[in-house]
């Protein structure tokens, strides 16, 4: 049944729903109506998790990670300057292999101060070893974390996941959502089964110290880790569309992708206006295409590969800059394309909440079917 | 926000696929902000801001002047204005409708505060024909708790008469 | 041997690794006229000195580096270094 509610209350909900056990979180813009909601639902009973107030983002996710080598399902959310804060601490949890979900309401990081919406802050954890997810909508926000848990917390992967979802533009935007009841939760989501965990009986150490003769290989283990994460997801997705019917078995989406000569490449939200801005081309004549990246780690290369076979223009729309290298988007899709003979431009686009009109996209596809790209979309020259 | 809020929900509960945002920025009361809202007979996957509106509701008169409200509207559109002199003519682009309403002593004298939400979802819905008043009320009624909720429709249906005497 | 996810071992696993054997010098403790002051417990940077039954003080000399702190804070003089035969 579809519900009319924001976007970070739908995060709320579908949390309180997959049962953690502990919530440590530090407030932060746009993030903070999802922990104000959970705060209260924990304050009202309504979950039976202890939420551990901190005093810091590093606290936060270094409170979480305890609690998750402990045993429990944990759950955080920050966003943009937070983030950056728990940079270490993302790195242990993914190296101690503990499958903490934590909501990304993405924001861009400073300086300039900012408080509005890019994707720089996750991209920038993407050494980290935690699986990201980017949602185009609310509903799709709030499956992920169903699905994030469940791939998380497969003995196959036992990684952590950030699920995405655009600081503002998603979080702030009331639209219908259609939320699983706690019955249809408990379904599809079993209780934590931990693979291994502190206990005061057989005392254990985590993310020891490792000399060279060993630190090579439980990297390499890490990152197979996170190539099983694609085999995970893809069962996650399918089984959640049966359960659901909305199927996320694949790490990649295609629209109307069939004939196209020209494909925009996306991540989260910015795909639901180029959606419409397609399907404008379209009916203009013009053969252009979408793909929507829904997992970015691990990066679907072989993926991305098999959607665009068959195009030869790619457009990439990059919510971020390696500063002094390029779109990390793009930079990779040109990696997963490369000798295919498909041109690639990157376009850094909509940083620090500028706004995309359907109008910006089709002018990016103008700018790549010209073969002018890699570059930033809409510089405002008149001020520099 | 909370208005656009409203009217997007109030449409939900009418049948069809809506959106509110606010344009995004500071959260404080008082503070002007531009919030904005969509309906559509289809899943809404458009996130871009609305600069071509077909309806806007001012709810503080003061600003008229010093931003251009009217921006993107063209002929056809219904302009919902709070204000109790209406007298900014000259503003109005060519073929856009303005019911003027002082929203704010409707809302004094129903609830007590000078939030004038509701009023002003009352006035559009009547103003517009976009949302019933069944669905308008059954939104409110959810918003909102007891006397509060009571206090609130009888505000909207108020504005609704109203505007919809003028229509 | 398979590597264990996350790095995970029983505590107390750094014991295993002797870090002593590259000292030239060794603390030797005189418990006759050790005072049972505890300074030299105090500083030692390898946390390395004990507290025996009697209150008196010895090195554990699997870990002693030889850097001779201990001998210098003495106020009793009852730490001697001596070049360590091997
Ligand atoms: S010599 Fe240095 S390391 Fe050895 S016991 Fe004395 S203070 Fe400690
Ligand atoms: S510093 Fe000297 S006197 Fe004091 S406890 Fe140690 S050995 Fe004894």
């Amino acid at each position: 049944m579809l519900e009319f509610m924001e976007g970070s209350h739908a995060v709320a909900e579908i949390v309180k729903r997959c049962r953690p056990q502990v919530i440590a979180a530090y407030p932060i813009t746009p993030q903070t109506h999802i922990v104000e909601d959970l705060a209260q639902m924990v304050a009202n009973c309504e979950i039976d998790a202890e939420y551990i107030t901190v005093e810091s983002e590093f606290s936060a996710l270094s409170a979480c990670l305890g609690a998750s080598a402990a045993g429990s399902r944990v759950y955080s959310a920050t966003t943009s300057q937070g983030l950056a804060l728990m940079f270490e601490v993302c790195f242990n949890a993914a190296g101690m292999r503990q499958p903490i979900v934590m909501t990304i309401a993405n924001r861009s990081l400073g300086a300039p101060l900012s408080i509005w919406n890019d994707q720089q802050d996750s991209i920038s954890l993407r050494d980290s070893g935690w699986l990201q997810f980017y949602a185009q909508d609310n509903q799709e926000t709030a499956d992920l974390h169903m699905i994030a848990y469940k791939v998380c917390e497969d003995h196959d992967v036992l990684l952590p996941a950030f699920v995405c979802f655009d600081g503002f533009i998603l979080s702030h935007t009331y639209e219908p959502v259609s939320l699983p009841t706690q019955e249809e939760v408990d379904a599809y989501l079993p209780a934590f089964n931990p693979y291994q965990r502190l206990d005061a009986a057989a005392p254990l150490s985590f993310g020891m110290y490792a000399t060279p003769e060993y630190y090579t290989e439980f990297r390499y283990e890490i990152d197979q880790a996170l190539y099983r994460a694609k085999d995970a997801f893809v069962r996650a997705g399918r089984e959640f569309g049966e359960q659901f019917g909305r199927d996320y078995s694949a790490l990649v989406e295609g629209y109307r992708l069939e004939d196209a000569d020209t494909a925009l490449v996306a991540m989260g939200s910015i795909c639901g206006t180029a959606k419409d801005a397609v399907d404008e081309m379209r009916a203009a004549g013009r053969k252009v295409g979408l793909l929507n990246i829904r997992m970015f780690r691990p990066f679907p290369a072989q993926e991305i590969a098999d959607a665009l076979k068959g195009v030869s223009t790619v457009a990439v729309l990059d919510k971020n800059i390696s500063l002094g290298s390029g779109g990390a988007v793009g930079t990779e899709v040109k990696a997963a394309l490369y000798g295919s003979g498909i041109s690639v431009y990157d376009y850094i686009i909509a940083l620090g909440g500028r706004d995309v009109r359907k109008r910006d996209i089709a002018a990016v596809v103008d700018l790549a079917e010209k073969g002018e790209g890699d570059m930033f979309y809409g510089l405002r020259t008149e001020v520099l | 926000m909370t208005a656009a809020e409203l009217i997007a929900f109030a449409a939900f509960e009418g049948g069809v696929f809506s959106q509110a945002f606010p344009a995004f920025g500071v959260e404080r009361r008082g503070a002007p902000v531009q919030a904005f809202v969509r309906f559509s007979d289809e899943k809404i996957r458009l996130r871009s801001q609305v600069y071509e509106p077909d309806y806007i509701i001012v709810q503080d008169p003061t600003l008229i002047g010093d931003v251009d409200v009217f921006m993107g509207m063209e002929a056809g559109g219904i302009a919902i204005i709070n204000t109790e002199k209406p007298d900014f003519d000259a503003m109005v682009p060519k073929g856009v409708k303005v019911y003027a309403i002082d929203a704010t002593t409707i809302a004094l004298e129903e609830l007590g505060v000078p939030i004038t939400n509701t009023t002003l979802m009352g006035a559009f819905a009547a103003a517009t024909g976009e949302i019933q008043l069944e669905p308008l009320e059954h939104a409110l009624r959810s918003r909102f708790s007891g006397s509060m909720a009571d206090k609130n429709v009888r505000a909207a249906e108020r504005a609704y008469n109203l505007v919809g005497g003028a229509a | 041997m398979a590597l264990r996810i996350g790095c995970v071992a029983p505590p107390g696993r750094a014991l295993d690794n002797k870090t002593g054997a590259w000292r030239v010098f060794k603390p030797v403790f005189d418990p006759e006229t050790c005072s049972k002051c505890g300074m030299c417990t105090t500083v030692c940077p390898e946390g390395c000195v004990r507290e025996t039954e009697e209150g008196t003080f010895e090195p554990d000399l699997d870990y002693c580096k030889g850097c001779g702190i201990c001998e210098e804070v003495c106020p009793k003089k009852s730490i001697r270094m001596e070049k360590e035969e091997k």
